[in-house]
C-alpha cells in the first residue's frame, strides 16, 4: 500500500523517509532525541497538510489508485457476500458489482461501482464508468432486495457514465433515468455513500436514497473538474480553479445539504488504511441501519421525496 | 503582392454580404431555402419544402401545442440564486443578468397550465436559448412544481425538453434535479396521471437522463438530437467517426427509445388523441 506518492505528499514522504533512515543508524548513533523531535515535527506536518488539503487535492485524493474500492469495502466489511452478475437483458457490467451479504446482524443488498487497481484490471472494469446494463443490473438487484425486504446500501466511486457508441445505442440515459425514478419509489431504506469519484449522473444513477453519507476525501458533482474547465475556459488547465468553484468536496456537500454525514477517513486518506476506514465506514451504516429499518415503507419513500425536493437554491 | 490574395476588396469574405430585409426572412438550414417569416409561422416554424424543424422555444411551442390564449404561467419570477457563487471566466450571475436581458425569460424552462383541444393539461416547455436550456435549480424546481400540479389537480402532464443537460455552475445542486425531478414523476406515475415527454432539438446530458426519457409516452421532433453523451465527448472517447443519423430521433426510434418521431404539424394532435385514449 501507499505506493503512489501525489506531488503535495511528497515533503512529507521524504521526511518519513529520512525518519526511517535515521532509526536505521539510531543503534549506533546517539540521535534517539532528534529522532523524537523530527517524528513529532512530521505528525504535525501531516495533520497541517491534511487539513488544509484545497479541492483539487481532495479530488486527487479520492482518485487514488491504492484506496479502497466497493469489492475491497465489501470483504473488509461483510460476511457472506454472494455477488450476482447480469440485468437479464444485455449481459453483465463489470463496472458495477453487488449482491447479498451481511453487514453485522444485518442482511443487505450491496452495490457500488467498481474500479481496477493496474491497468488489466481496469481495463476489465471499464476504469468504473458503467454501461446500461450495470445500470439496469443495480435496479435488478435493488428490486430484488425489496422482494425479500432487504435495505440496500450503494457505494459510489466511478468517473462517469461510459461515454461510448454502444452505451447511447443501448439507451444510458434511459437507464439512468430509470434508476432514480425506481430508487425513489423502492420500498426498502437505501444507504448511499461515496467512496471515491462521485461524477455527475454517472454516479447518481445508484445514488438516490433515504441517507447520503460521505467519505472524508471524496467528491461528488455534476461534471468532473477536468471537464468543466474543457467546458468552461475551453482548456483543460483550469482544473484546480474548476475544483474550487464546482464546491465538490465533503465538507461542501454538507454545507449544501446534499450529504448527510461526513465519514472521517484515516489521516492521509482511507488508502493508508484499508481496514480502519472500513471499520469507521461499517459502524456508520449499522448507526444509520439501526433507524432506518423502524421506517414504515411509506414514510420512506416520503422521505426520500423531501429530502431530493429540498435541494436547490432560487429565488422567488 | 502574393498570388493568393484577393485584390477586388468587394469578395473578400469580410465585405458585406446583400442580407434579405433584416428580420424578415429566414433561411431554412435543412436545404437553403429563403422562407417568409409569417409563413414560417403559420407553418409551424417548419421548413415547407424539406420539413426541417427550426429550433423555436417556450412561445413558439405554447402556439404549436395549447389552444389559443389558453396558456396560464405559474412560478414564472422564479430565478437563479447563483448558490454557489461561481465564477468561471465570467460570473455566473452575470452570465444569468445577461440571458435574462437577451431572451426575457427568467431561466431555461416555462411552466403553467393550459389546454389541448380543450382538454386541461400541465405543460413545461423548456428553452434552449437561456444558457443551452441547461438545468440548474430553477428549471428542476419549476418541473418538479408542474408534475405536482399534474398530480394534485389530476390532469396529464407535457414536457418538451430541449437542453445541453444539467448546468454546470450549480455544482451539486443541478445534479440533484435528475433526483427531484424523476422521483416526483414517480409519485404522479404512481397515481396513474399520463405523462407525454416531447423531445425537441437538442436533448442531452442530465435532461434525457431523467425526465425527458421517462415518459409514459415519449415524442420525438424528427432529426433532433437526442443523447446522454455529447456527440464530440463520444467521439473522443472512441476516436471514430460516429455514423450518420447517430443519436437522432429516427435513431432512438430504431433502438427503442422513443415511441414515435412526429412532425410538428401533427403534435397537437397526436398529444391530444394519446390523451383521449390514456385517461
Amino acid at each position: 500500500m501507499g505506493k503512489t506518492i501525489l506531488d503535495f505528499e511528497k515533503p512529507i514522504f521524504e521526511l518519513e523517509e529520512k525518519l526511517e533512515e535515521m532509526k536505521e543508524s539510531s543503534a549506533s548513533l546517539d540521535i534517539g532525541k532528534d529522532i523524537l523531535r523530527l517524528e513529532t515535527k512530521v505528525a504535525q506536518l501531516k495533520e497541517e497538510l491534511y487539513k488544509g488539503l484545497t479541492r483539487w487535492q481532495r479530488v486527487q485524493l479520492a482518485r487514488h489508485p491504492d484506496r479502497p474500492f466497493t469489492l475491497d469495502y465489501i470483504n473488509l466489511m461483510t460476511e457472506n457476500f454472494i455477488e450476482l452478475h447480469g440485468d437479464r437483458h444485455y449481459g453483465d457490467d463489470k463496472a458495477i458489482v453487488g449482491g447479498f451479504a451481511k453487514l453485522g446482524d444485518y442482511k443487505v443488498m450491496l452495490i457500488g461501482q467498481q474500479k481496477g487497481r493496474d491497468t488489466k484490471s481496469n481495463v476489465y472494469r471499464n476504469f468504473g464508468m458503467a454501461n446500461p446494463e450495470g445500470y439496469r443490473k443495480a435496479l435488478r438487484l435493488m428490486k430484488l432486495a425489496e422482494k425479500f425486504n432487504k435495505p440496500v446500501i450503494t457505494l459510489l466511486d466511478t468517473p462517469g457514465a461510459y461515454p461510448g457508441l454502444e452505451a447511447e445505442e443501448r439507451g444510458q440515459a434511459e437507464a439512468i433515468a430509470r434508476n432514480l425514478f425506481e430508487m425513489s419509489r423502492l420500498r426498502v431504506p437505501i444507504i448511499v455513500v461515496i467512496i471515491g469519484e462521485g461524477a455527475s449522473g454517472g454516479a447518481l444513477g445508484i445514488g438516490v436514497g433515504n441517507r447520503i453519507l460521505m467519505l472524508q476525501n471524496c467528491w461528488y458533482s455534476v461534471i468532473s473538474p477536468e471537464s468543466c474547465s474543457s467546458i468552461l475556459w475551453r482548456n483543460w488547465d483550469y482544473k484546480e480553479q474548476a475544483a474550487e468553484a464546482l464546491k465538490l468536496t465533503a465538507p461542501d456537500l454538507l454545507e449544501q445539504k446534499i450529504i448527510d454525514r461526513i465519514i472521517e477517513e484515516p489521516l492521509g486518506g482511507a488508502h493508508k488504511d484499508h481496514q480502519a476506514a472500513a471499520d469507521t465506514l461499517k459502524s456508520a451504516l449499522l448507526e444509520e441501519l439501526d433507524k432506518l429499518v423502524k421506517i414504515k415503507p411509506e414514510k420512506l419513500i416520503e422521505e426520500r421525496l423531501e429530502k431530493f425536493g429540498s435541494m436547490g437554491e432560487y429565488i422567488e | 503582392m502574393p498570388w493568393f490574395r484577393r485584390s477586388k476588396e468587394k469578395i473578400s469574405p469580410d465585405s458585406k454580404k446583400k442580407d434579405l430585409p433584416d428580420g424578415l426572412w429566414e433561411k431554412c438550414l435543412g436545404c437553403g431555402e429563403i422562407i417568409h417569416k409569417k409563413q414560417l409561422e403559420v407553418n409551424l416554424w417548419t421548413c415547407l419544402k424539406c420539413d426541417y424543424h427550426f429550433r423555436v422555444g417556450s412561445e413558439e411551442y405554447i402556439q404549436v401545442l395549447l389552444d389559443d390564449r389558453s396558456f396560464k404561467e405559474l412560478f414564472k419570477k422564479m430565478r437563479s440564486s447563483d448558490p454557489l457563487k461561481f465564477v468561471d471566466t465570467k460570473r455566473y450571475n452575470e452570465r444569468i443578468t445577461a440571458a435574462i436581458k437577451k431572451t426575457g425569460l427568467n431561466d431555461a424552462v416555462r411552466v403553467g397550465t393550459g389546454k389541448i383541444n380543450g382538454k386541461s393539461v400541465a405543460f413545461g416547455c423548456m428553452d434552449f436559448k437561456f444558457i443551452g436550456g441547461s438545468m440548474g435549480s430553477v428549471v428542476g424546481e419549476k418541473i418538479a412544481r408542474i408534475i405536482d400540479k399534474a398530480y394534485k389537480s389530476k390532469i396529464p402532464l407535457i414536457i418538451i425538453s430541449q437542453s445541453g443537460g444539467a448546468r454546470m455552475m450549480e455544482g451539486a445542486y443541478s445534479l440533484m434535479q435528475l433526483a427531484k425531478t424523476s422521483s416526483r414523476l414517480a409519485r404522479l406515475a404512481d397515481a396513474k396521471i399520463p405523462y407525454i415527454s416531447i423531445l425537441a432539438d437538442p436533448t442531452t446530458g442530465g435532461t434525457t437522463a431523467s425526465y425527458a426519457m421517462l415518459g409514459d409516452v415519449n415524442i420525438a421532433e424528427p432529426k433532433a438530437l437526442i443523447g446522454f453523451a455529447g456527440p464530440r465527448v463520444i467521439k473522443q472517447t472512441i476516436g471514430k467517426d460516429l455514423p450518420k443519423g447517430f443519436q437522432r430521433s429516427e435513431f432512438l426510434l430504431e433502438r427503442g427509445f422513443v415511441d414515435k418521431v412526429v412532425s410538428r404539424q401533427e403534435l397537437k394532435q397526436t398529444v391530444s388523441n394519446l390523451i383521449d385514449l390514456m385517461t
